[in-house]
């Protein structure tokens, strides 16, 4: 089964497979697959930055609708605590929080270890690095829109859903969510634009994404101009990909609404 | 017909219901106390790898970094605004041609990573060193200070190219034809009546693009530039220090607060007579 299916990805592979746009027009040159080329690399590298990107989302997402939640609630403490988070995260250039939670991560474990009495050099994932380096500025930036969202949900949303005996929970979930990713749904639609452009900040800690990959080839077929302006190509197919399929995700929201 | 014989006697205000530890509270209170103890641990960090040594060394490096930062920003900005101009004019010039060629620019440069961008101006536009040399443009590309400069200017105006352009739009054509039936010619028009409306209508955008460079300066860092980045990275590679990123960060946040609300001030004086 698991050999079929990787057979079948193999063939789908729009770089290297059979009807890949590397095969084609790579040839036998710079974007080749194989030993010869650097096709196959770029391609690890668009897998890496696209996952990377998909693996964050979520993550930033559900921080970022708690944090919304306690930006809105009534107790204050909790929006002063959710005020200090965005404003740290949003102050910071997206380069230094990743520097900060690469090195700071990898020191605070090391101290916790010595503590038990380990003494061994630790590095963390470069790739768990920047997830959580990037899913906490996505966080910060998407508990605003969803804030502005909660804030155009009208409160008798809230006293219907109390009126017809339906738990907090249950209001939340099956009337406000759905109304709320509505109206989010633009600007989320940006962040994910942004998000899919910071992912090029990991090849600074050595993730093979697409800039570490072309940038590796640019050393060494000394062909830099070639490979970086292919890099800017891949992420600009990238984020029109990203915005044709968001136009659909969102005349899918649309539907309910009067068409005028 | 009845009559009321006496007044209701005054009482006092109801009591103060008694709110229970909630749910909000206690984790208000959890997340306060986890900020608190972060805070704390990364001030006697701080105070703990205190070095006078270091301060000298790296101090003076710190400042020139931060002046390498503004001046970027600053000169960056100022120049994208002024190529933003007939970026956002093509973009909405009746002309096909030119309406798409401004479309693709903006297009490009707000969906690539200014990384890749800068990558590709300093090391993609370095490998065409005899070229270069030719046209006397070298001395320009070899610089990485100038090569930043060029990649945020680059950048920044496709971004302030839209700004200006929602903005220009968002003035009535009311206000276009009422300068036309005043017998204002349109260049005056534009200068004196639409101009300032669009302005107030694209200050707040362009205080969060302005953010948004210094932020995005960071990055100048990589390709060799000693903005404020770029000597935390060096005095981090010399010290393995981690003090030095909180530095940094702590000159990033104030620049980006004193901004905001600079920002937030400039924005309420001069909305004064639109407050209702």
């Amino acid at each position: 089964m698991s050999g079929w299916l990787s057979a079948l990805f193999n063939i789908l592979d729009p770089f290297c497979g059979p009807a890949g746009i590397f095969t084609w027009l790579g040839g036998s040159g710079l974007v080749s697959c194989g030993d010869t080329g650097w096709g196959d690399e770029i391609a690890f590298g668009v897998k890496v930055t696209i996952s990377l990107a998909l693996a964050t989302l979520p993550v930033g997402l559900l921080i970022g609708f708690l944090i919304a939640l306690a930006a809105q609630s009534q107790e204050k403490l909790l929006r002063l605590a959710a005020g200090i988070y965005t404003t740290i995260f949003r102050g910071l250039p997206e380069l230094l929080t990743l520097f900060i939670v690469y090195y700071g991560a990898q020191m605070l474990i090391q101290s916790v270890l010595s503590f038990f009495g380990y003494d061994g050099r630790v590095e963390i994932n470069a790739f768990v690095a920047g997830m959580v380096a990037l899913a906490v500025v996505f966080s910060s930036y998407s508990s605003e829109v969803l804030l502005s969202a909660f804030r155009a949900i009208p409160r008798g949303q809230y006293e219907a859903g109390d009126a017809l005996g339906l738990r907090r929970g249950k209001t939340m979930l099956l009337i406000v969510l759905p109304q709320l990713i509505r109206i989010a749904l633009p600007g989320l639609t940006n962040l994910w634009l942004i998000l899919l452009k910071d992912t090029s900040y990991v090849s600074v800690i050595g993730l093979a994404d697409i800039v570490r990959q072309t940038g590796v080839a640019a050393r060494v077929s000394k062909e830099a101009f070639f490979f970086y302006f292919l890099a800017c190509l891949l992420y600009l197919i990238l984020a029109m990909i990203s915005s044709y399929g968001l136009g659909f995700i969102e005349r899918w929201a649309k539907r309910s609404e009067v068409s005028r | 017909m009845s009559v009321t014989k006496e007044m209701i006697p005054p009482r006092p205000a109801p009591a103060v219901l008694h709110r229970p530890l909630t749910t909000a509270k206690v984790v208000g209170i959890g997340v306060l106390i986890l900020w608190a103890l972060l805070a704390m641990a990364l001030i006697s960090m701080v105070i703990e790898g205190w070095d006078p040594a270091k301060f000298e060394r790296y101090g003076p490096r710190y400042l020139n970094g931060l002046w390498t930062t503004i001046s970027l920003v600053g000169i960056s900005i100022v120049l994208g605004a002024i190529l933003s101009l007939p970026i956002a004019f093509a973009r909405m010039a009746k002309n096909r041609v030119l309406n798409a060629i401004a479309y693709a620019y903006v297009y490009v440069f707000r969906s690539t990573p200014l990384l890749a961008q800068l990558f590709l101006i300093y090391y993609g536009l370095g490998s065409f060193r005899p070229q270069l040399e030719s046209v006397g443009l070298w001395w320009f590309f070899r610089e990485a200070w100038y090569c930043g400069l060029f990649s945020l200017t680059l950048n920044t105006a496709a971004y302030q190219a839209e700004i200006l352009r929602g903005a220009l739009q968002s003035v009535p054509v009311g206000q276009h034809e009422g300068a036309a039936a005043l017998g204002i010619s349109k260049r005056v028009a534009f200068w004196k009546i639409i101009l300032p409306q669009a302005l107030i209508v694209a200050l707040r955008p362009y205080g969060n693009e302005i953010i948004l460079m210094i932020k995005g300066s960071a990055v100048v860092a990589i390709v060799t530039v000693y903005d404020l980045m770029g000597e935390t990275r060096y005095a981090f590679s010399r010290t393995f220090d981690y003090q030095t990123y909180l530095w940094a960060a702590i000159f990033y946040l104030t620049m980006v607060e004193a901004l905001r609300h600079l920002w937030n001030f400039i924005e309420r004086r001069l909305t004064r007579h639109l407050v209702r």
